[in-house]
């Protein structure tokens, strides 16, 4: 039902859309996504208002692939078939809070953005369309039917970075998005086949059982295999390494597309369904290693280059990159909960951030250049002062949301290898940095401003600023219900979800969230107590860094950048991974395309096509020659035949009247004179 | 009394006359005048013989070649006129629309 409203928005846009006036088409749009927000809201209620054992939903409402009778690998027979249907438990129902909350308020914010772009009712079409295609995924309660939203959020990905598609960059940016994507998915479909055929289901529901009667050791190579796969799927939907370099470039799209689908709803995608399939990566160790050591690896390599770009959307973009590395790290150390929490306050403060950054640039007339910044804290007041509220949010101070997540990332990570809390502690250092110092450059400091520019600087209109303000406030309060039980919280959060995670992982023992939880709290509060006053530690240092360098000491950054000229360059120019890619990948492809459309043209076309081509035109010529010369010579001989004999008598008929009337006269006479003669009268005796 | 061959000497000669101008002449009117020519010298010849048998069968033919002359000079004056019209020209030997 809730994704239904989206769908019929979208419907409607795409069709007669062109024809509404822009008040309609907030109308439709805003309202169908209000309203399947109202309507999950409620499933939500509902579902809180079960007892904690009986929170999962499943039901059924048609059968979408019916396969029949299949083997799986194990030998078992089993009746597969592929429902249409819905699966609402907590994990669902935290996401669908992110999705219909957050893309509420990021469509309030669009009518305000987007009022004066063309082809706007181009833009909700495709926002519903994402919107349906998100909430499918969410909702679905198989793999498969997961997919069919990954794809459709994928698709409305692609159309909505191409959405400026006159911009070539912007094209671009669209198609790589979309093609980086497709290899990720290629993982996805293979684990997804793989799963059927070891397990029989792709029901998330009946994954941890199939698991339990397949009797699998933990390790297992096939289920390793399975979460591996589907890991590159997640790479390529959440921008992981080697797959992140798609996210930067889809800044070209618009920002309101860049805060839902880039930062709060899409690119979780994959956390949510690492965290769906936690059955099987929590069997699979291996893969869980994997998963955390490239989450880190991606967390800190992204924040690297985030320290040294210049547009404020693509240092937001590395840092999303960054923050999902974080989640990746969470779901890696078994801290499935942390991840998805992490994932829940990430979309507040990073959809916050981001919707700041649209209202910045709409308030310079479209100027993303940070260098052209600065000192726009009394310009701009409600925007600035949300985005600040965002910015200490993400770095980590208590109490705002990010710290409760980030710690508990940090605080699993440590029990599970204190190289990888090294590495997320570093993060997080730079995460407070590179925010500071864009929040610096933006609001702070001497204005950078073109004389052009400055005279139009204006807040944006409320329809922006309301959401920016919400979201505020949900990056304040959104952590408060994951308060960690050492700082005398409950840990709500942690309980709610409680349910989805534990229940495969109970019987595996070991990995488990809630073994974790439970050496987490045998540990002693004073390990804990001692990370959460480093990440603090680090994330001020981090903050006050950033304050000596571009507010005391502007010169600084610079002379850095020239010390370290080589450094410096290579992280401004992404560790050149663009450039790599394209010798080692995009190069090669086009050389094999090169070498196939040779052998196209030159065996194909060449041999095949115009050798046809010229032995049909050679039968032809001498099919003609015979047409021409003998059918038709007999044809025209036979003509030339009657023209020849009719000369004579042609030349009798010249048409005039007066030689007509002459003929007549011989005639006349010829026949007097015969009858004249044969009747034996001559002129002689006529007249006597 | 004046002998009958003159009579036919007179109509011979207006026929000859008659023919020869239908015969060489271009120009329609003059081809029409031509014609009328020809008739009156038969009308001659019908008259003379009708006088020489004693006979009133003759006048009456006469009467009615005068009136046929009459009704093919009305209705040939139409065609002519109608040809110019349409051809804007009155010469025999350009009217060449029975050959096609």
């Amino acid at each position: 039902m809730i994704p239904l409203f989206p769908l019929a928005g979208a419907a409607l846009m795409l069709f007669i859309g062109r024809r509404l006036p822009n008040i309609g088409v907030n109308v439709v749009c805003v309202g169908s996504v209000f309203l399947s927000m109202c309507f999950a809201f409620g499933a939500i209620w509902q579902l809180i208002a079960r007892p904690a054992a009986e929170r999962v939903v499943s039901y059924n409402l048609f059968d979408w692939v019916p396969a029949g009778v299949m083997h799986t690998n194990a030998g078992r027979v089993m009746d597969f078939h592929v429902p249409w249907g819905v699966l609402m438990d907590p994990l669902t129902a935290v996401m669908l809070l992110v999705v219909t909350g957050v893309g509420f308020l990021i469509h309030v914010y669009s009518t305000g953005y987007m009022a004066h772009e063309g082809g706007y009712y181009r833009f909700f079409g495709y926002m519903n369309l994402f919107m349906f295609s998100m909430l499918t995924l969410v909702l679905a309660n198989n793999l498969l039917l997961l997919f069919v939203g990954w794809e459709g959020v994928g698709l409305c990905s692609y159309l909505l970075i191409g959405f400026y598609f006159l911009r070539k960059s912007a094209s671009d940016a669209g198609k790589k998005a979309f093609i980086v994507n497709r290899i990720g998915d290629a993982g996805f479909l293979l684990g997804l086949f793989l799963m059927l055929g070891t397990l029989g289901t792709i029901q998330f529901t009946e994954l941890g059982p199939a698991i339990a009667a397949g009797n699998f050791a933990i390790g297992n190579g096939t289920l390793t295999a399975i979460a591996l796969l589907l890991f590159v799927g997640a790479t390529g939907k959440s921008a992981q390494l080697p797959l992140y370099v798609w996210l930067p470039d889809a800044m070209e799209g618009p920002t309101p597309v860049s805060a839902l689908i880039h930062a709060a709803t899409m690119v979780t995608a994959g956390v949510y369904m690492i965290a769906r399939t936690n059955a099987v990566f929590s069997m699979a160790p291996r893969a869980l290693e994997v998963v955390a050591v490239v989450g880190c690896v991606t967390s800190l390599f992204a924040a690297t280059m985030g320290l040294v770009q210049n547009d404020i959307k693509r240092v937001l973009a590395y840092s999303t990159v960054s923050q999902l590395g974080y989640m990746f790290l969470a779901c890696g150390v078994g801290a499935f909960t942390a991840g998805v929490f992490h994932l829940m306050t990430h979309a507040f403060f990073k959809a916050l951030l981001f919707l700041g950054s649209g209202s910045v640039i709409h308030s310079l007339s479209g100027e993303q250049d940070m260098r052209k910044m600065g000192a726009l804290w009394t310009k701009i007041p409600t925007t600035a002062r949300t985005f600040l509220v965002a910015s200490i949010a993400i770095a980590g101070i208590p109490p705002l949301a990010g710290f409760f997540s980030k710690d508990a990332i940090l605080g699993h990570a440590f029990e599970h290898s204190p190289i990888l809390w090294l590495l997320g502690f570093i993060t997080a250092g730079m995460t407070a940095f590179y925010m500071f110092r864009l929040v610096n450059m933006t609001f702070f400091g001497t204005s950078r401003v073109d004389h052009e520019v400055e005279h139009h600087i204006h807040e944006s209109p409320s329809s922006m600023t309301v959401p920016l303000m919400i979201l505020a406030v949900l990056s304040v309060i959104g952590g408060w219900i994951g308060w960690p039980e050492s700082l005398g919280g409950s840990d709500r959060f942690a309980q709610f979800l409680a349910p989805v995670m534990s229940s495969p992982i109970a019987k595996s023992g070991g990995e488990t969230a809630e073994a974790a939880g439970a050496a987490h709290a045998a540990s002693g509060g004073s390990t804990e107590y001692l990370l959460m006053l480093l990440s603090v530690a680090i994330a001020a240092t981090g903050i006050w860094l950033a304050y000596r360098w571009y507010i005391k000491q502007p010169e600084v950054p610079d002379k850095i950048a020239s010390n370290f000229g080589g450094l410096y360059r290579l992280l401004y120019n992404k560790y050149y991974v663009d450039q790599i890619y394209d010798a080692m990948f995009v190069n090669r492809i086009k050389d094999l395309a090169l070498t196939l459309g040779a052998f196209d043209v030159g065996v194909i076309n060449g041999l095949g096509v115009d050798g046809a081509g010229w032995l049909t035109r050679v039968t032809s010529r001498v099919s003609m020659a015979w047409d021409s010369w003998i059918v038709d010579g007999l044809v025209n001989l036979a003509a030339r035949v009657v023209w020849v004999l009719s000369y004579p008598v042609r030349m009798l008929q010249t048409g005039r009247v007066s030689r007509y009337a002459l003929f007549m006269l011989l005639g006349v006479l010829i026949f007097l004179g015969y009858y004249l003669h044969s009747s034996g009268i001559t002129l002689q005796n006529l007249l006597h | 009394m004046i002998p009958t061959s003159h009579y036919l000497f007179l109509s011979l000669g207006l026929f000859t006359i008659g023919v020869i101008g239908v015969v060489t002449r271009r120009n329609v009117i003059i081809i029409l005048m031509s014609i009328e020519l020809m008739l009156n010298a038969v009308n001659i010849n019908l008259v003379a013989f009708s006088r020489l048998v004693g006979s009133a069968e003759g006048h009456v033919f006469a009467i009615f070649v005068i009136t046929d002359a009459a009704a093919e000079a009305a209705v040939g004056l139409g065609i002519i006129i109608a040809f110019f019209r349409n051809r804007e020209t009155l010469l025999g030997d350009e009217m060449d629309l029975l050959k096609w």
